[in-house]
């Protein structure tokens, strides 16, 4: 079963992504900011990372630059959650080392179809 | 897969209410001129994580006004505008309006736009925006029409492209789901095998597609990869054929194509239709009965738990020894332990239901801010003892008289700056909350340093409303009672800050419902206390138990005020069937439960009983009851939930030998017997005046 982190300060969110994951039959952790996001990738491994931007203590693209640089994320698809309205942010995620991101709102099917790109 | 959205609706509701909570309390910290980074972060995270959510959960009324929020907060936080004492009114505006959406939409009532709508355009002034501007991205490309074309698509990933955690593999065969696909793989790059970097990326693909998409359609499946690729994407006329042999690099691509086994398999990847979308129902949503509790308490219970599991475990070992005198020693030991742990359980799990007062005390400085900028008085609030915790149900029902009785310290109680200046105090009013645990009940305080209350007005007033005479000698405190009458009131004129003297009655009542008490002190030109005392929950009661003929009733603690022996010379009869004694100087109605409860066989002759001198509603009783027995705590159990209501008695409980006890309502059986009628002056003061009078 693979792995994915959902990384969100939102519980909402964080519950709707971890819910449309689970039933899709990914094994999914949850963690509420970027810092526990970090704590929890460095103990085990993650077939991929969502993670929002805009979170307390770490935000999510310190996060993506966090995790390119251990070697077990080398490769491992780091997706952000943006808003329509942050282009700059999609460049700074890129740079930062971010594979894709999706935008918000999405609903549970195109959660899923986006993922397809990079893990299945 | 169909999800239903829905069930992620009242963590998003709680969350988003929390979010303003937290966003109304940053922004009444900001000062225009002197904001820090972390507080306007805040603010714009919690808007931001409304927006996102909204948009998610399908209630675009709340992310369409959000998002003009959310754009001059981003602003704000860029540095790019500076902050103005305006914003800080407009965004605590859309704090409330926002809070008005979202519970409207959490009862699933159509919400009411007006407000945001104005709000919205004040943004969007201040932005510099045209209106409607959601309405421009709304409108997209119409899709292509179904006509087959054929792409050339050239993708040559640059050599880090695998660092970027993209995978080629899953974008062809994303491709071969558009239509039919051709794959052509390059392998010319890949550099001798000393050379050869296991992490980069040599390979480079050629495609050809027919599909009914249009090139957007493609571009997007490259979306990611745009800067980390060089892509090419041509539209050839007419459609390839499947035989046709590939333009370029025909000469090895059935070699190309055995080295990349993964591609091979894609080209037989056939275009699935997309599988239907159900329709997400919505039923209705359910009552918020959830707590959050902290881990830390559940831990505490799980360790009780296991501390009863080995107490359990010792009373069954010695149950099964020979009874000996050290056995029964131990026995009592284990059981007093067993007692022990019973009472730990018993807290931890109350505990669970408390939560800290902050949650009620966290609303007053916005309601204080508000309140003082209208009655242009300036003032200090303070907060102490916010971590003290309370009972959820107690909790919710506090909080409208704590309301009420800080709007009164403001409007009545702290003077305006002048007359501080003319009476020598700090231009700055204070007013002071305050919690904390005494004994089994929670106390909150409600201070301020303003003029105190006015007796001689008070008294006026009273007098007035023919709830006193003008004879009456009444000391400070008895006047000062006074204003929790009902119907009383000494604002000069009604304001639309402390309402029309419908207040201080209705916040006894509602005190007095949740089994607690509130009482005032104050001193003239120094200032007012009022103190709640509340018990810590509502499930759990002191109780004094006593004896009517055989039956065993409770009293509630809180309301006893005294225990005595009668002394029959000082006992009158009024009317044909009520006694009173007085007692000090005070006429004490005498209650017989044996006759309320219609009990036989109860001690009749006053003398030889005992009177339990009880208050409710600012009015003393005296119940008759045959002995009083052990006092203990007794966990209430409803009546309504098991049989149906009676006329004074407010719950039930089991008591040690398996017997159900009836809890004594006092307010109840004052109304029953007669004593006052519900809502009508205090017939006490009127027998207390025809005594006198005789």
């Amino acid at each position: 079963m693979k792995k994915i982190l959902a990384v969100d300060d939102s519980a909402s969110m964080r519950q709707m992504v971890g819910f449309t994951l689970k039933k899709a039959g990914f094994d999914v952790t949850e963690a509420k900011d970027g810092s526990e996001a970090l704590n929890i990738a460095k103990q085990q491994g993650f077939d991929a990372v969502i993670s929002d931007v805009n979170m307390p203590v770490m935000d999510g693209i310190t996060l993506i630059r966090e995790l390119r640089t251990l070697p077990n994320y080398k490769f491992t698809p780091l997706l952000m959650l943006t808003t329509e309205s942050g282009m700059d942010k999609k460049v700074e995620g890129k740079a930062a080392g971010a594979t894709g991101w999706i935008v918000k709102p999405f609903n549970p099917e195109q959660l899923l179809a986006v993922l397809k790109k990079v893990i299945r | 897969m169909s999800i239903d959205l829905s069930q992620f609706f009242e963590v998003f509701f709680e969350e988003s209410l929390e979010g303003l909570d937290a966003m109304e309390a940053e922004l009444l910290n900001l000062v225009p001129g002197e904001e820090d980074l972390e507080t306007i972060n805040t603010i714009f995270r919690a808007a931001h994580s409304i927006k996102g959510g909204s948009g998610t959960f399908g209630f675009n009324s709340v992310s369409d006004f959000t998002h003009v929020l959310e754009t001059l907060l981003d602003q704000i936080r860029e540095g790019k505008r500076a902050l103005t004492a305006e914003h800080v009114n407009l965004l605590l505006k859309s704090v409330d309006c926002l809070r008005a959406l979202l519970s409207a939409l959490q009862a699933e009532q159509a919400p009411n736009l007006e407000e945001a709508n104005e709000l919205r355009s004040k943004f969007e002034q201040i932005l510099g925006v045209t209106p409607a501007g959601t309405e421009q991205i709304v409108t997209k490309s119409k899709p292509a029409e179904p006509e087959l074309n054929t792409y050339q698509i050239d993708f040559k990933p640059h050599h880090h492209l695998f660092k970027t955690g993209n995978e080629p593999l899953y974008m062809i065969s994303e491709l071969a789901e558009l239509g039919d696909l051709q794959t052509h793989a390059f392998h010319n790059e890949i550099p001798d095998i000393i050379d050869l970097s296991a992490d980069d990326c040599f390979l480079s693909w050629r495609f050809f597609l027919n599909t009914a998409k249009d090139e957007s359609a493609i571009r997007e499946i490259f979306e990611w990869v745009e800067d980390d690729a060089d892509i090419n994407i041509t539209l050839c006329g007419g459609l390839f054929a499947q035989e046709e042999p590939p333009p370029a690099a025909q000469e090895s691509i059935a070699e190309k194509l055995a080295s990349t086994p993964a591609v091979a398999e894609v080209i037989a990847v056939n275009p699935s239709p997309k599988a239907a979308v159900a329709k997400v129902t919505t039923p209705a949503a359910a009552e918020s009965t959830s707590i959050r509790v902290g881990i830390d308490k559940v831990d505490s219970l799980i360790n009780m738990v296991g501390e009863l599991v080995i107490t359990q475990a010792m009373l069954s070992q010695i149950g099964e020894q020979e009874v000996t005198e050290a056995s029964i020693a131990a026995l009592q030991e284990g059981l007093a332990q067993l007692a022990h742990n019973t009472r730990d359980l018993q807290e931890s799990v109350m505990r669970i239901r408390m939560l800290p007062i902050s949650f009620v005390f966290s609303r007053f400085p916005r309601l204080v801010r508000d309140i003082s900028q209208k009655l242009n008085k300036q003032v200090e609030l303070k907060l102490l003892g916010e971590q003290t915790e309370l009972d959820k149900t107690v909790m919710e029902k506090i909080s409208d008289p704590m309301v009420h009785l800080v709007r009164n310290s403001l409007d009545h109680g702290l003077e305006t700056v002048e007359q501080r200046i003319a009476a020598g105090k700090d231009p700055v009013g204070k007013v002071t909350l305050n919690a904390f645990h005494q004994g089994g009940n929670i106390v909150i305080e409600i201070m301020d340093d303003g003029q105190g209350l006015n007796t001689a007005k008070i008294k006026q007033k009273a007098v007035a409303n023919g709830l006193v005479s003008d004879t009456d000698e009444l000391d400070d405190d008895e006047i000062n009672e006074l204003i929790f009458m009902p119907g009383f009131s000494t604002a000069d004129e009604v304001s639309d800050i402390s309402g029309r003297g419908v207040g201080m009655d209705v916040v006894r009542r509602n005190i007095q419902s949740l089994n607690g008490s509130v009482e005032v002190s104050s001193a003239a030109g120094v200032g007012s206390t009022f103190t709640i005392r509340l018990p810590l929950t509502l499930a759990i009661l002191d109780g004094q138990l006593v004896r009517v003929a055989k039956h065993t009733y409770i009293i509630p603690l809180i309301s006893i005020v005294e225990s005595l022996q009668i002394d029959i010379s000082k006992v009158s009869r009024v009317g044909k069937d009520l006694d009173v004694l007085r007692l000090r100087d005070e006429y004490i109605p005498i209650l017989r439960l044996y006759t309320i409860f219609n009990h036989q066989g109860a001690i009749e002759t006053l003398d030889k009983t005992l009177l339990v001198v009880v208050e409710s509603d600012n009015q003393k009783v005296g119940l008759l009851v045959d002995d009083l027995l052990s006092q203990q705590q007794v966990v209430i159990k409803s009546l309504e939930a098991n049989y149906q209501k009676v006329d004074g008695v407010s719950g039930a409980t089991i008591l040690g030998d398996g017997r159900v006890s009836l809890i004594v309502d006092i307010s109840g059986l004052i109304k029953l017997s007669g004593l006052r009628k519900p809502g009508s002056q205090d017939l006490i003061i009127e027998s207390k005046a025809s005594l006198e009078a005789s």
